[in-house]
């Protein structure tokens, strides 16, 4: 359980600080390096990267759009063929952050087993 | 199992990674689209402005931008240099991406963009010339010091905002089609210019008709298309006489034959409605006494707009109206002592030669009987996702070969060369910036001179109370019917020697009728002393505009309003009482007859809420189909006649062949086709009654203003409820007609009335995107704020400094 909460919020803060300076899939490498550190077991080697990436992007994009009255994100939730829902773009958004970041979690997980492993 | 498992999630993250970071057909690249940090989400961010301060580098002195509540910007500078690098500053932060990918358009490049969709429009775009056009045009301006510095910080202008962006910042269209902006530079200003040209005047028919007149013989050909309509109102009033131009040369008719070839695969034309009206009533005519003046482009109808807002003031001048994204100065607009507008001049200047290889290198072709060398340009097009494309263009003194049997043919040793004004190389920015600062008709007058294509019917008034009009481009002197057809290449009596000198341009000042007006109607009747043929002018707007003025004694603003949104169908009242006089009623069935009732209690108006304007359309669509039903049916291109020949025609010659449907046994009349057509109409109206409630004409032609991309659903407004049509005042059909409505009394300082069918933002996260259409489509107008200085500042949203970098 520690484990899982550490490497949530690890996650959240490599995610914020990588964001600053480097393009989208600065959330993978958050991921990764968060699950090379922080150990996770079975599913959860999935689901919490993933989790704390969908909470961060959410949170992010309905920060950003709820300022514009989600004028935006109407337009854009038409033309992705989404029903014109800013909500559902705006799930959409998380869940495409969180697939990215678990994949690159379940990966950083693996490269840590792999290299405690040829430490033994 | 550790190292299957290894493998197994490196394999996902690469296949996930490569998969949110490509673009797939029409798809973005999601992760990067939608990562709130640099995707769409980004662009809710407002890009409409702020209160405060902006560094501007390259500035003299700080500049003054106070928005109005329309968004639009009213810039105050100390000087020329500072004003038009805070123009380009402005521009681009409200209308980046339109104003690149115009030029990527105008250039041939959409292929970098988008892909080998594009690559057929970027060939065309590269045969056409349109880079060699706007060489020619930077080499003109080039010659000018003083505009170039002015051009040269309208460019550093844009680059400065272009520096200033992240790819966060990148406009929505940019993240949408995963590309970056690149550098702004003066030739993408004249790319700007030849976009517009190619717009205005890159129509001709020369092929179709020699088609035409190869199939169906001379006198065929003169009967559909002659020189002159008998109901012509031109331009330049019939009044005029033209002894002030003295003794005028115009060359002889040469010896020798045309060469007659048939010309198929010919590229797209621009829309046939591109066109304008303008008018503007002197002294005597003004209810105020001050002249009155109104103009309204009618182009496609897009967003962004193709117009931008701005006033343009430094202490010498203080200029207001309408700007292109990518053009320094006001295009369209008024100062305190003028105000001007334009509208289309089409005059033929295009001309096609045919062409004689020695061999299939092409490297020479025959002129003056003897062997010259071609050029050769090799045109690169990008193709974003796949392979380079590159094309030989050859180039001859007449300009490039469009086709050859690379393009379009297939005869080795022929093709056929263009000659267009458009690549004479104008200076049609030199014009707009002396316009700016123009205070009397001789600034006007002398402003125009530098004006080269496309020719335009440029409308003026100024406080000092002159109005005038002139037809201003550079047009070739031509012999009588010289460049109507195909011409010969080789005999140097076809190639365009000489032009009409600049002075005798038709035009008129001072009408003694008090008023001055056009609708790219013929710009003079048969007396002008050079030769002018009808290549397409219009027959309707013109006469509805020049009766209402002929109508009575006074005209206020009021009434300019009313003439901008007349619906009034002059060619359904021309058409239409005859077809129902002469319609075989006993042939209808009972849903016919009801239509047909409605039909004939129509008063003529296209208004929105009006069945018979929908009738109407339908029934002339579908006539009109069937008279030229053996136009249509062959392979070659052929020229479509006039509407107003058609009508001329349906009512003075209906026994004509022409009326005869090829595919029946039957002979058909006129009359016969008003039967028949009328059936098709009414079929076509139950059958749209099947999908939608009711056939208003508002409903029916369901006017929309697309996004530049096609249409892109959600950033474009469809739908829209405005009336009129093409042929109308009211000139709005459903994706063309009045991208600005203009209406400027000249009193002290002038009152002015402005919409465009957009918004000044070009972002769609903008409420400024779009926040103009319901406006325009319900009739009216925005006032104008002509502030007078920059320290009053009611009616201000905000206002900025910008300030030079330390």
């Amino acid at each position: 359980m520690k484990s899982t909460v550490s490497n949530f919020i690890l996650t959240i803060v490599l995610a914020f600080v990588l964001s600053l300076f480097l393009p989208w899939w600065s959330i993978m490498l958050a991921a990764f390096i968060s699950s090379a550190i922080v150990r996770l077991r079975k599913a959860s080697t999935f689901f919490v990267p993933f989790l704390a990436i969908a909470v961060f992007w959410i949170i992010y994009a309905w920060l950003l759009s709820s300022a514009n009255d989600f004028i935006l994100a109407k337009k854009v939730a038409v033309l992705l063929s989404l029903g014109g829902n800013a909500l559902v773009l705006i799930l959409v958004t998380g869940v495409v952050g969180g697939l990215a970041a678990g994949v690159a979690g379940v990966f950083g997980n693996q490269c840590r087993a792999i290299f405690s492993q040829s430490d033994q | 199992m550790k190292q299957f498992k290894f493998f197994l999630s490196l394999v996902f993250t690469v296949a996930i990674f490569y998969g949110l970071n490509t673009k797939f057909g029409s798809i973005p690249p999601v992760g990067k689209f939608l990562n709130p940090y640099t995707g769409v989400w980004q662009n809710e961010k407002s890009t409409d402005g702020f209160q405060g301060i902006e560094n501007l580098q390259g500035l003299s002195q700080p500049v003054k931008v106070h928005y109005d509540q329309a968004l639009i910007p009213h810039v105050f500078a100390q000087n020329d240099e500072d004003l038009y690098r805070a123009q380009g500053y402005i521009t681009a932060q409200h209308r980046l991406w339109q104003l690149e990918f115009q030029t990527h358009a105008s250039a041939g490049r959409l292929s970098e963009v988008v892909g080998s969709a594009a690559l057929d429009f970027d060939r065309g775009q590269r045969r056409k010339g349109m880079v060699f056009g706007a060489e020619n045009a930077l080499k003109e301006m080039q010659k000018l010091p003083e505009l170039v510095k002015n051009l040269e910080a309208y460019r550093d202008g844009v680059n400065s905002y272009i520096e200033t962006l992240s790819p966060a910042d990148y406009p929505l269209e940019y993240k949408l089609l995963d590309y970056k902006p690149e550098p702004w530079t003066l030739k993408k200003t004249a790319l700007l210019l030849m976009y517009m040209t190619d717009m205005l005047a890159g129509g001709d028919s020369d092929l179709e008709y020699t088609n035409f007149l190869k199939k169906h013989g001379q006198e065929r050909f003169d009967l559909l298309f002659p020189d002159f309509f008998d109901i012509d109102d031109p331009v330049i009033p019939s009044e005029r006489d033209w002894a002030d131009f003295g003794e005028v040369e115009v060359p002889d008719v040469p010896e020798g034959e045309l060469p007659k070839d048939y010309v198929s695969g010919l590229l797209p034309k621009p829309h046939p409605d591109n066109g304008s009206n303008n008018w503007a009533v002197g002294p005597g005519k003004s209810y105020s006494g001050n002249p009155i003046l109104a103009n309204d482009p009618h182009l496609g109808l897009n967003l962004p707009s193709i117009w931008y807002a701005m006033q343009l003031a430094t202490p010498e001048k203080n200029t207001f109206g309408v700007t292109l994204p990518g053009a320094a100065g006001i295009v369209i607009g008024f100062n305190n002592d003028i105000s001007w507008g334009v509208t289309n001049a089409t005059r033929d200047v295009k001309d096609w030669y045919k062409i004689t290889f020695e061999d299939e290198s092409r490297n020479r072709y025959r002129h003056r009987d003897a062997w010259t060398n071609t050029d050769k340009k090799i045109e690169e097009i990008i193709v974003r996702g796949g392979e380079t494309y590159y094309d030989t263009v050859v180039y001859t003194h007449h300009g490039p070969v469009t086709y050859d049997a690379s393009f379009s043919g297939n005869d080795e040793l022929i093709g056929y060369a263009m000659k267009w004004a458009g690549h004479l190389g104008g200076n049609n920015q030199q014009t707009l910036l002396e316009l700016n600062k123009a205070k009397n008709y001789d600034e006007y007058k002398s402003a125009l001179k530098h004006f080269v294509a496309p020719a335009q019917n440029f409308i003026f008034s100024s406080r000092e109370g002159d109005i005038a009009l002139w037809v201003q481009g550079k047009f070739p002197n031509k012999w009588e019917g010289q460049g109507k057809f195909l011409l010969d290449g080789n005999n140097p009596d076809h190639d365009w020697n000489g032009f009409i000198p600049q002075e005798h341009n038709a035009h008129v000042k001072n009408p003694d009728r008090g008023f001055v007006s056009s609708a790219n109607q013929h710009p003079t009747d048969a007396s002008y002393p050079y030769y002018v043929f009808n290549d397409g002018y219009e027959a309707y707007r013109n006469r509805v505009i020049n009766d209402f003025f002929r109508s009575k004694e006074k005209f206020d603003v009021q009434d300019f309003k009313d003439l901008h949104n007349n619906n009034y169908n002059l060619k359904a009242a021309e058409l239409l009482p005859h077809m129902i006089a002469n319609i075989d009623i006993t042939q209808l069935n009972p849903e016919e007859e009801m239509l047909l009732g409605e039909v004939s209690g129509w008063d003529f108006y296209n208004d929105i809420d009006k069945n018979g304007a929908t009738i109407w359309e339908r029934w002339w669509i579908r006539i009109r189909n069937m008279v030229w039903d053996e136009l249509a049916e062959e392979d070659l291109d052929m020229p479509y006649p006039f509407a107003y020949q058609t009508i001329y025609l349906l009512k003075n010659a209906p026994g004509d062949k022409f009326m005869d449907i090829m595919e029946t046994e039957k002979v058909e009349t006129a009359s016969d086709l008003f039967l028949l057509s009328f059936k098709e109409a009414a079929k076509d109206i139950k059958n749209w009654k099947e999908n939608n409630q009711g056939y208003n004409w508002g409903d029916y032609k369901s006017t929309f203003v697309g996004h530049l991309l096609q249409a892109l659903p959600a950033i474009s407004r469809f739908d829209l409820p405005i009336g009129g049509n093409s042929g109308i005042v009211n000139a709005t059909s459903r994706n063309h007609g009045p991208s600005w409505r203009m209406i400027v009394e000249m009193s002290d300082p002038p009152r002015a009335l402005g919409i465009y069918p957009g918004g000044q933002s070009g972002n769609p996260g903008s409420k400024y995107y779009d926040n103009f259409v319901d406006t325009w489509a319900s009739g009216e107008y925005l006032e104008l704020l002509f502030m007078q200085d920059d320290s009053n500042t009611s009616g201000i949203m905000f206002s900025q400094t910008l300030t030079p970098k330390q």
